[in-house]
This record gives structure tokens, C-alpha cells and sequence, in this order.
């Protein structure tokens, strides 16, 4: 029988499609694992609700299980149980490594502009809090686009949420 | 229907058509950030109607696709603020701050609910929602001076107190620092009217959907 550590492992090889540096374990959007004799109940949290990536971490998710011989049962909770508070350090540290500056930590009112345009947010190539928002969407709901004026980079900023 | 169900299909009708209307502007708004922005938006939005239709489905035994696309142009409960076809940019800043603005306060109210399940989800989606609402301040702020953007949230003002239910609709006066309008301009903006646009809308959304009926994409 498969035993819950085996599923983590296998759910560790599960890339985000759109962030491959990053599974879908160091993304934190996995809740919980459950082994039910043959079946694998998976609580899938999504990052965001219009994200066309949850569709192919699921399928992905539900492919894994069943390599290892067991029935997956992949449940999406609808609720705020995600943050992107979430995201394991290593998982932060890979988003830094590959240019995506990591959220800030997740405060109990919403993100307010004043808080976008301050100089909390740091370049992930040279590490200077000179950096403005270009602009608050970006290739993906979850990035923003902001500029060093240090290094003269732009860059893409995860979204805290 | 459960009053539960009704609520959450009215809310999802909104976003879906709203962020149908937001698409629009992909490759054709004034510069690229905005592009960007609207098509980004437009996704948020299409994803939330997709998960408010997900708990309305579970209650009546259906799925998320037939609600969002298999029902016939009246039994769509979309707001007419949400519906019309906006090609003019400071009308569509217009609609996009008085949207964000009823929308926070709709929100507000889900989130203080009984009913876990709508709580929880309200809270999820307000987190997105709060980059729509910087998004919307930021060009309040830049257009505030422009006569037509004016214009537009004055025209566009009536409609948008029929999108929120009787007991939100002071608040947002308030917070809109407007008078409330009076019944007799409500009465062809409340919810179960459409806009003249509604019926094109309609087909053009439903139109794969339609040409295959029951297909797994």
C-alpha cells in the first residue's frame, strides 16, 4: 500500500507549468494527503481562482498518484486557506535564484497602493530596495512588474495574497 | 431555486460577463500595460464566476459549464451595468471604479456570512480583488480632472446601485459621496433586465458551446 510520505515525494516532482523552477509542495498548495486503503485524497488550495495552470497541476497531481498505483481523489477547496505565505523557504529561494522577487508576507488588511509604491520590495538580481511598480499585473494574476533602479532591470514581483 | 444558489449564480453572471467585456480590450487598449492589465483582470474575474458557479452547481446537481453557458438569454441574471459594450476607455475606467467600489461592499457583506462555504470563497476572492481596486484608484486619481470620465460615472452611476441587493445600495452612496437614484430610474436596471447588447453577447459566448452540444473539451 502507498503510504502518505510517498505521495509528498511523488507530488514534489509536480512543476508549477508556468513557474517550472518551483513544485507544486514549495508552492504550498498542497493541504493535505490522506490514504484511504487504495485511494489518495489529495486538498488542492488554488493560488489564484482564474490561474489556467490549476487545471494542469491537477491532471498532473491525479497522474502521479496513479503511477504509484493508487485511485487519486484531488479535491479543490474554494476558500482563503491559501496564501502566498505558504510558499516553503526553499521555495521562495528558488523564485529569487531564477528573477522572481518572492511575495511579502501577507498582512491582515488587503495590500493597499501607499504599500505597492513603498521600498519593501527588493531586486532579486542585485538585491537593491530601489525599485519601482511598473505595473500591478503581469504575464501571469499572480506577478506585478517592477523596476531596479539600481541594476536597471526590470523584473516580475509575486503578488502577495 | 435556493436563494443561496440564486445568489451566488447572480454574482457569478456579473463576473463572467464583466470579464468577458474586460477581455475586449486585450491588444487594443491605450499601451501595453494596459493590455496587460485588462486581460489579467478579465481572468481574475472569469474565475471567480467559475468558482461561485462551482458552489451553485453542487447545490443543483449540475456543473459549472452548463450554468456559465447552457441557459437561454433570460435566465441569465447578469447585471445591465455589467453587459453593455464599452469602447470608449474613460467610460471603461468609469465602469471599472463604480464596479470595484460595489464590488468591495458586496464582498464585505459574503464575508461576514453564516454560510462557511460563501464566506470562505468571498474571503479568497477579495484578496484578488483588492489589485483590481488599486488598479481602479490609481486611474481614478489620473482622470479625475477629465470631463468625460466625469460624464461617465455620472451616466453610469444609477445602474451601478442596481447591481448590489437593497441593503448595500446607502452604503455605496456614501462611499461614492452620491445621491441614491430614485425607484422610477431603478426599475429598468434592476436585475432581470438586460442591455440592448445582452442578446449578441449572449450568442457570441455560448457559440462553441452551442456548436457541439455536450462536447468534453
Amino acid at each position: 500500500m502507498v503510504t502518505e510520505q510517498q505521495v509528498w515525494d511523488a507530488l514534489r516532482e509536480v512543476e508549477d507549468p508556468e513557474i517550472p523552477v518551483i513544485s507544486v509542495v514549495d508552492l504550498g498548495v498542497v493541504r493535505d494527503v490522506r490514504v484511504d486503503d487504495g485511494t489518495v485524497h489529495v486538498e488542492f488550495t488554488p493560488t489564484f481562482l482564474g490561474c489556467p495552470a490549476l487545471e494542469v497541476m491537477r491532471e498532473q497531481m491525479a497522474a502521479k498518484i496513479e503511477e504509484l498505483g493508487a485511485e487519486p481523489e484531488v479535491e479543490v477547496i474554494l476558500d482563503d486557506s491559501w496564501s502566498t505565505d505558504r510558499i516553503t523557504p526553499e521555495g521562495r529561494e528558488k523564485l529569487r535564484r531564477s528573477g522572481f522577487s518572492p511575495p511579502a508576507p501577507r498582512e491582515a488588511t488587503t495590500p493597499k497602493l501607499v504599500q505597492l509604491q513603498s521600498g519593501a520590495f527588493r531586486c532579486p538580481y542585485c538585491g537593491s530596495t530601489e525599485t519601482k511598480l511598473e505595473n500591478i499585473f503581469g504575464p501571469t494574476p499572480c506577478r506585478s512588474l517592477r523596476y531596479c533602479e539600481s541594476c536597471r532591470q526590470p523584473f516580475e514581483q509575486f503578488k502577495t495574497i | 431555486m435556493s436563494e443561496r444558489a440564486q445568489r451566488l449564480i447572480e454574482y457569478a453572471d456579473d463576473e463572467l460577463v464583466l470579464g468577458w467585456r474586460d477581455s475586449e480590450w486585450t491588444g487594443i487598449a491605450p499601451f501595453l500595460e494596459e493590455d496587460v492589465a485588462f486581460s489579467s483582470i478579465a481572468q481574475n474575474e472569469v474565475g471567480h464566476a467559475r468558482a461561485l458557479y462551482e458552489l451553485a452547481a453542487r447545490d443543483l446537481g449540475t456543473t459549472a459549464d452548463e450554468l456559465a453557458f447552457d441557459r437561454s438569454p433570460e435566465e441569465y441574471r447578469s447585471s445591465p451595468f455589467v453587459e453593455p459594450r464599452r469602447l470608449d476607455w474613460a467610460e471603461t475606467i468609469a465602469r471599472h471604479v463604480l464596479y470595484e467600489t460595489a464590488d468591495e461592499l458586496r464582498l464585505e457583506a459574503l464575508k461576514a456570512s453564516d454560510d462557511e462555504e460563501v464566506a470562505g470563497l468571498a474571503a479568497k476572492m477579495d484578496r484578488e480583488e483588492a489589485y483590481h481596486r488599486i488598479h481602479a484608484q490609481m486611474w481614478e486619481e489620473r482622470l479625475r480632472e477629465e470631463p468625460r470620465f466625469q460624464a461617465a460615472l455620472d451616466e453610469l452611476w444609477p445602474a451601478v446601485v442596481a447591481v448590489l441587493p437593497e441593503e448595500l445600495r446607502p452604503k455605496l452612496a456614501e462611499r461614492m459621496n452620491r445621491e441614491l437614484p430614485s425607484n422610477t430610474v431603478l426599475l429598468s436596471l434592476e436585475r432581470g433586465n438586460h442591455a440592448e447588447e445582452w442578446p449578441a453577447l449572449w450568442e457570441e459566448m455560448t457559440e462553441v458551446r452551442r456548436s457541439v452540444p455536450g462536447a468534453a473539451w
